[in-house]
């Protein structure tokens, strides 16, 4: 098998399980408790903290343990807006958020009275600074812009926006669960106020993620019960979970430079193939601003959700922004932002490469692509339009 | 979530293709939603499918259920092809995803809109056959909070 959906998930390294093993069976000690068990605990979580803190410049205590990307997300946007909404109710974000973004400020704008602007991405899928800072007014109490994109892989220009938050007296929230681990970030030279990440995107388990809260933001408990995280995370600690994300933290900071570097290289071997050997292709997002194992190609004249069936029936795993995929009628919000015509977004293809993948894969792939595309496309009444002359190629025109 | 006999007609569509100077075309469906079918059907004097190909792009349950469709209108008189009904084309495939039960309905409107073609092209009318609606999609349901 080829695994080349490392943005939905990555497999847990074995440096990482190893790490956590002996706290479902030796040390499963409740890390509230006195005893020297639960003390044991306890000391894993701080060292698991301090791991994760010094992968972002931050401080221990400013680092706080959830159940996932999601769960921050809806936290750090939910009791912002709780928190602030006497000083106003405005938020802005962008069109092109994960739905643990748009969800929450869709909530938030129906049943809480706030006020959200989602601003407009280029063709690249990058925020313009200036619609930004224009969007700002007395009201906006909270800024939400993702570090970088899981579909496209567009990296957001956040020092940037962090300056203008500070400048305006906003606060800086950024979604960085796929950016966490993959790009370097420090919280105090981007100005960031909370960030969110999860655990199973660089090589973590699942079902934990944190939200770093800057000192001195104000925001309260979302989830209600016992004293842990200071008391604003109630919930018995999940010890071998913390534990692995703060292994796999450290193993992604200090692999990060050789890691990227690699993927990168094969990222744009993988890119440059596609590109040259399939016709009426395009790649999404953009070009060097993007995460370092992502590739997005759309294919015209076919449907995402054929060719990941047909990828899957070769061995390969990947992904597809197309609406069969999506569970929606309409593609990937994202594609659609980017201005990418429907046609087109329906044949999107995502791959995410790790560290684990190799030149063989990506020429196998490659071949693989091009095949069922081919075969795809001698099925299709619009590639049949397009060779009698009835239509134009969008991509041809267009791009 | 598919069936085995969905993925076989995917990985092997019976029927895929164009026929030249056909009885009738029927393209149903648009590229918004993501899914288009193209029915062909060669028609005989005595009024019997002879047969039938199709292009279709879209997912892996549109191209089944073109392909299914396929098999079943072949060698059927017209009025025979008419009763074929997307649950019949569904049952043939033990079944779709709820998602996609709309591909089934966009291949009984396929043959339909091919039917209508041949009529119109002959200057006949077919008993039972209406002039079929050439976009096929459903409403998306109201997220609820």
């Amino acid at each position: 098998m080829i695994y080349l959906d490392n943005a939905a998930t990555t497999r847990t390294a074995p440096q990482v399980l190893e790490a956590m093993l002996p706290y479902f069976s030796e040390c499963y000690g409740n890390a509230s408790s006195v005893y020297k068990l639960g003390q044991e605990s306890k000391k894993a979580i701080t060292k698991a903290r301090e791991q994760i803190a010094n992968v972002l410049g931050a401080k221990t205590d400013e680092i706080y343990f959830t159940a996932g990307g999601s769960e921050a997300d809806n936290w750090a946007l939910k009791a912002t807006y709780e928190f602030y909404k006497g000083k106003g109710n405005h938020i802005i974000t962008t069109k092109i958020e994960h739905h643990a973004i748009l969800h929450t400020c869709e909530y938030l704008e129906q049943k809480r009275g706030a006020k959200i602007t989602y601003l407009d991405v280029d063709a690249d899928g990058m925020i313009s600074l200036e619609e930004l800072e224009a969007a700002i007014t007395p009201e906006t109490i909270l800024i939400s812009i993702m570090a970088a994109n899981n579909e496209i892989g567009t990296i957001e220009p956040i020092k940037e926006i962090g300056a203008i938050a500070k400048k305006h007296g906003v606060l800086f929230h950024t979604d960085a669960v796929q950016a966490f681990g993959q790009v370097p970030i420090n919280v105090d030279e981007c100005n960031i106020d909370m960030l969110s990440s999860s655990g199973h995107k660089i090589n973590g388990p699942k079902g934990i993620g944190f939200l770093y809260i800057r000192k001195g933001v104000k925001i309260r408990s979302f989830v209600h019960g016992g004293a842990q995280e200071r008391k604003r995370r109630a919930g018995t600690e999940n010890v071998p979970g913390i534990v692995g994300y703060g292994a796999a933290a450290q193993l992604a900071n200090e692999t990060m430079a050789t890691r990227t570097a690699k993927e990168i290289e094969l990222r744009n071997y993988l890119i440059g193939r596609i590109k040259a050997e399939v016709p009426n292709c395009k790649l999404n997002g953009h070009p060097e601003k993007r995460l370092p194992n992502n590739a997005n190609f759309s294919f015209e004249f076919i449907e995402g959700e054929s060719l990941l069936i047909m990828l899957d029936m070769a061995g390969i795993c990947g992904s597809s922004g197309s609406a069969c995929t999506s569970g929606s009628l309409d593609p990937s919000h994202v594609l659609m932002a980017i201005g990418l015509p429907h046609e087109i977004a329906h044949g999107s293809l995502r791959l995410t490469l790790s560290d684990e993948t190799t030149k063989e894969d990506i020429d196998f792939t490659v071949e693989k692509v091009k095949e069922i595309v081919a075969r795809l496309r001698n099925m299709s009444p619009l590639y049949e339009d397009y060779k009698a002359g009835k239509s134009k190629s969008i991509i041809e025109t267009r791009y | 979530m598919y069936s085995d006999k969905v993925i076989d007609h995917f990985t092997n569509p019976r029927n895929v293709g164009e026929i030249e100077n056909a009885s009738g075309v029927g393209t149903v469906g648009n590229a918004k939603c993501g899914d288009i079918m193209r029915i062909y059907l060669d028609i005989d004097e005595a009024g019997v499918i002879r047969d039938c190909k199709f292009k279709t792009f879209g997912c892996g349950a549109a191209v089944a259920t073109s392909s299914m469709a396929t098999e079943l209108v072949k060698g059927k008189t017209i009025q025979e092809a008419l009763e074929i009904t997307n649950k019949a084309v569904m049952e043939a495939l033990d079944g779709l995803p709820p998602v996609k039960v709309h591909c089934s309905l966009l291949a009984e409107e396929a043959i339909h809109a091919a039917l209508w073609d041949y009529a119109q092209k002959n200057g006949i009318e077919i008993e039972g056959l209406e002039k079929p609606k050439t976009d096929i999609s459903e409403t998306e349901e109201e997220e609820e909070y």
